[in-house]
């Protein structure tokens, strides 16, 4: 049932509304709105009920595990919920004079300096509202270095063909043209491939460490060297900073531009598809050109840093400062975790990971790299039972939602055949991994016996497997009165 | 350990089960070199209480203000109700609905978004939101010039949004796509079809309208729209979702209706917090679906025939076309696009249409009665919806100063973004302020501008302004 279906004409849910409408006898008709908007006519228990149902047709942290490879989804901290939503906190105008801001950017001042030194960077913005939009800050500030040589002949952006879909995406917003590295057979990126790419038109390279294959990039300290040495500049996409929290710095690789994926790492709520939040940290040389605002403390007092102190700056990338909220919990979330709770992080991820990887390996799940240590997440590769009995990742994922647990990232990263992408996070309990490595191998055991059983997973979600080619062949996408 | 759960048992049984003898084994594979002693700048953990008292006394140190601010983000009542749904795990613990069938209760409520938004807008279809106004415009402007196919230079009046123009061009300039501004008659303070003359002829991917504009004056939407129309440009509609529970929506303008419409979605159940999080909303004709950016849901059957929604037309996205995606977007703003959607269910089409009307009203008695006080004038003459510019015989920054004082936020001041208009300053009244609200901004203005035409220099206050938005005479 939809909204709309509940919908009644002329029934009116006014405790939330003004008490009068005031005739606007200004405004001529050719301005005004002519129609209704088809809005809901529902009473406030009608409409509290609704969404309260419709939440429960969802999995999430706070009712399932979620093993999904490179999302780190680990808990969110409630009490950072309620501490970014303090009543003066959200009260307050993004435009309200700084001096009526003190508290809240101590707060973001506070965050940019532990962000800088998790990273091991010289600076850090926190304006961009997402990971992609990070990505974005970091390929532009590349591009406005060389621009400010006057290097200007630089138009490709290399990538390994492992990345997420946003590296590429990014670098084509940013004008570049994308050049895409293959892997070698442990997983790291090829470098002779590497040393083949490169040359005058390089403007850069994009790396995700550790990988999305798992693994940590063994030869980074080369692949700089041979990006750095054919005039490029490198960028570290953070998405995978939870497996090094505390442990190892991106900075101290020598890279000179990194994102960081605050709802990521730093357990910011994913919110069904954000907000998320993709400060970006640079290197000495980049600074000129971070994205503004950024913080200041001068004098015993913040101020945000703007155009004027920045001319070379890439630039606005938000109306105002950011996702400020989802920085509030960052915040909050880091001073829980304090120094020591930082390198907890990464210590307990890389340990459920390698734990999970072990046992499903000794269930007889194939690993795809089982010559390498996990990171904070593996990938079990699913060809040899597709081969055998006709299920495919794609089964087993939907299979494990009846099991009650939230699938892995399916068929990513594209490489390697029939894959899931295992990632079980810190907060996740022994038992917990338990229950899902028991899961798994009863789908294995299902997949002989009743391979049918698996190929028509799910049986038990409010709805069966949808119909992806009908929904964009005969497109529907807002609901219309029969 | 704050969350983690492991005993030392665990972490003994896993550690065998690996055949690792330590968890410092586990990162034997990253070069020693590269191992971080520690952290430097993060200071030790605190509790929950702790940290709580920590942020509750910055919170306080901010304190509270009557606020007349507006200017892009502006203050509504939220129903309780909104946030309560919203905070719900289920909802804000939820990832991206990749998983359909365990994401029915996000995609449904999304579909409803989509209906809610391409009503409102009077547009086909929507999408499932993006980062925000500002962001958002960038993303229209980006469609446009893929959807005209030859042109890439769009129109962008400056009667439009100054943030908003900088951000647009910082995410679209490394295209080679190039804004070009349109000056606003300095009577009206809305943008003129005079102004338009000097274009025509000329190959444009599009003409950017906001209604009400940045001064809160409205456009001749209707007028702007058929022109570009017969330009050859597509008309993008930038639009406060609010005003719509007043004004016509963009699919309606002209005599075909806007081709996009984009906005600002955060008066829609987003608190003002500082600048976010917020959400942008994208409408469109059904013939630019494939144009769009970022996440779309649609309704399609199971197999059992059994009606049902899922994330759609994703060979645009990025996760699947990678270099030849429409956008990079990934992570939107789902949560906030789940609050507005309450939010909308509870105002109904009668509250939308109170909370306009309420906020024109508003504005119009401040207006008029603002004009009352001696030195104080209007500067534009336009019909607006609520906002509007005023100037006094006075440094803006001082006014706003002592305003300060009494516990009052009067306003945006326009003169870095808009010297030529003098001391002008952008109020704001909606629905939250009460008459007597309105009577104490004004009490506060006349006393504060009577004050300095009788009083000696010396009673003036600080004169620079510390908002970031201040310090740049850029537009």
């Amino acid at each position: 049932m939809l909204i709309f279906e509940l919908s009644r004409p002329g029934r009116k849910n006014l405790a939330q509304a003004p008490a009068a409408k005031p005739e606007a006898n200004d405004i001529p008709a050719h301005l005004r709105r002519g129609d209704k908007p088809l809005l809901p006519e529902v009473s406030e228990m009608d409409a509290v009920r609704h969404y309260t149902r419709l939440s429960q047709k969802n999995f999430s942290i706070d009712t399932h595990f979620y093993p999904l490879g490179s999302c780190t989804m680990k808990y969110n901290p409630r009490g950072a919920n309620q501490h970014a939503m303090l009543p003066q906190f959200l009260a307050r105008h993004p435009l309200a004079s700084e001096a009526t801001g003190q508290g809240v950017l101590a707060c973001l001042y506070e965050l940019q300096e532990m962000l800088k030194d998790v990273t091991g960077m010289a600076g850090v913005s926190l304006t961009p509202m997402a990971g992609a939009q990070g990505e974005f800050a970091g390929v532009a500030m590349i591009r406005a270095y060389h621009v400010s040589r006057n290097d200007v002949a630089r138009t490709e952006m290399l990538v390994p063909d492992a990345a997420h879909g946003t590296n590429p995406a990014s670098a084509v917003m940013c004008g570049y043209t994308v050049r895409e590295i293959p892997t070698d057979r442990d997983g790291n990126v090829d470098l002779e491939a590497l040393r083949a790419a490169v040359g005058p038109q390089t403007a850069g390279l994009m790396l995700t460490n550790p990988s999305t294959l798992g693994v940590f990039e063994k030869n980074i300290r080369e692949m700089q060297q041979i990006v750095h040495q054919a005039g490029g500049l490198t960028y570290y996409d953070g998405a995978n900073l939870n497996a090094i929290l505390g442990r190892v710095k991106p900075g101290d690789m020598g890279f000179d531009v990194i994102h960081v994926n605050l709802h990521k790492t730093f357990s910011t709520p994913h919110g069904g598809g954000g907000p998320g939040s993709g400060p970006v940290g640079v290197s000495e040389r980049l600074l000129p050109f971070l994205p503004i605002p950024i913080i200041a403390f001068e004098s015993g007092r913040y101020r945000l840093v703007t155009e004027k102190d920045l001319p070379q700056s890439i630039g606005r990338l938000s109306g105002f400062m950011g996702n400020t909220g989802v920085l509030l919990r960052a915040y909050s979330y880091a001073r829980m975790l304090g120094a020591e709770g930082m390198r907890r992080v990464a210590d307990f991820a890389t340990l459920n990971a390698n734990y999970l990887m072990a046992e499903l390996s000794k269930a007889g799940f194939d690993i795809a790299f089982p010559q390498r240590r996990a990171s904070h997440e593996f990938i079990v590769t699913l060809k040899g039972l597709k081969e055998q009995t006709g299920v495919s990742a794609m089964d087993v994922a939907k299979r494990l939602l009846d099991k009650g647990f939230h699938a892995p990232t399916t068929y990513f990263p594209m490489l390697v055949p029939e894959c899931l992408l295992i990632e079980p996070t810190e907060t996740e309990s022994k038992q917990t991994l338990d229950a899902f490595i028991a899961a798994l191998k009863e789908i294995l055991d299902e997949a002989h016996a009743n391979p049918e059983l698996v190929k028509t997973a799910p049986h038990t979600m409010p709805v069966r497997r949808l119909d992806d080619v009908k929904a964009a062949r005969e497109l529907d996408l807002v609901w219309k009165k029969a | 350990m704050p969350f983690i759960s492991h005993t030392e048992e665990d972490i003994q049984s896993m550690l065998a089960s690996i055949g690792a003898a330590s968890i410092e084994d586990l990162f034997d594979e990253i070069p020693v070199a590269l191992r971080a002693d520690q952290l430097e700048c993060v200071p030790p953990a605190l509790n929950e209480m702790a940290a709580g008292r920590l942020m509750q006394e910055r919170a306080e140190q901010d304190g509270r203000y009557l606020n007349f601010i507006g200017a892009g983000a502006y203050e509504h009542h939220i129903p309780a109700a909104v946030w309560q749904i919203a905070t719900r795990g289920e909802f804000y613990s939820a990832y991206t609905p990749y998983q359909a069938e365990a994401s029915q209760g996000t995609l449904q409520l999304l579909y409803e978004f989509q209906t809610m938004m391409a009503s409102l807008t009077g547009m086909d279809i929507s999408n499932a939101s993006l980062y925000d106004g500002a962001s958002g415009l960038a993303e229209a402007v980006l469609m446009a010039v893929r959807a005209h196919k030859t042109a890439r230079r769009v129109l962008v009046p400056t009667a439009v949004h100054p943030i908003w123009r900088q951000v647009t061009d910082a995410l679209v300039k490394n295209q080679g796509i190039e804004l070009i501004p349109v000056p606003y008659d300095a009577r009206s303070g809305s943008t003129v079809a005079e102004s338009l003359k000097g274009f025509e002829g000329e190959d444009f991917a599009a003409l950017v309208i906001q209604q009400p504009n940045f001064f809160g004056v409205l456009e001749e939407v209707d007028e702007l729209t058929d022109w570009a129309h017969a330009q050859g440009m597509l008309v993008i509609g930038a639009v406060n979702p609010i005003s719509l529970g007043m004004l016509k929506a963009p699919g309606q303008w002209g005599s075909k209706g806007a081709d996009i419409a984009v906005g600002e979605g955060q008066p829609l159940g987003a608190p003002l917090s500082s600048g976010g999080p917020y959400f942008g909303f994208l409408c469109c004709k059904q013939a630019l679906a494939r144009q769009m950016p970022g996440r779309i849901v649609g309704r399609t059957v199971d197999m059992d025939g059994k009606p049902g929604f899922c994330l759609t037309l994703q060979a645009r996205e990025q996760h699947i076309r990678r270099a030849k995606a429409t956008s990079n977007i990934c992570t939107n703003q789902g949560l906030m696009a789940t609050a507005a959607t309450v939010h909308l269910a509870l105002l109904g089409q009668e509250g939308l249409e109170r909370v306009a009307a309420a906020c024109h009203a508003n504005t119009r008695m401040l207006a008029e009665q603002a004009c009352l006080v001696a030195g104080v004038e209007r500067v534009f003459s336009g019909l607006f919806f609520h906002e509007v510019v005023i100037t006094f015989d006075l440094p803006v920054a001082d006014v706003l100063r002592a305003m300060e004082a009494q516990g009052i936020m009067g306003g945006l001041d326009l003169t870095p973004w808009y010297p030529e208009l003098g001391n002008a300053l952008l109020v704001c009244a909606t629905e939250t302020k009460t008459q007597e609200d309105i009577r104490k901004f004004l009490g506060n203005l006349e006393r504060i501008v009577s004050r300095r035409s009788s009083g000696p220099a010396c009673t003036r206050l600080k004169p620079a302004a510390d908002n970031p938005f201040y310090q740049n005479g850029n537009k």
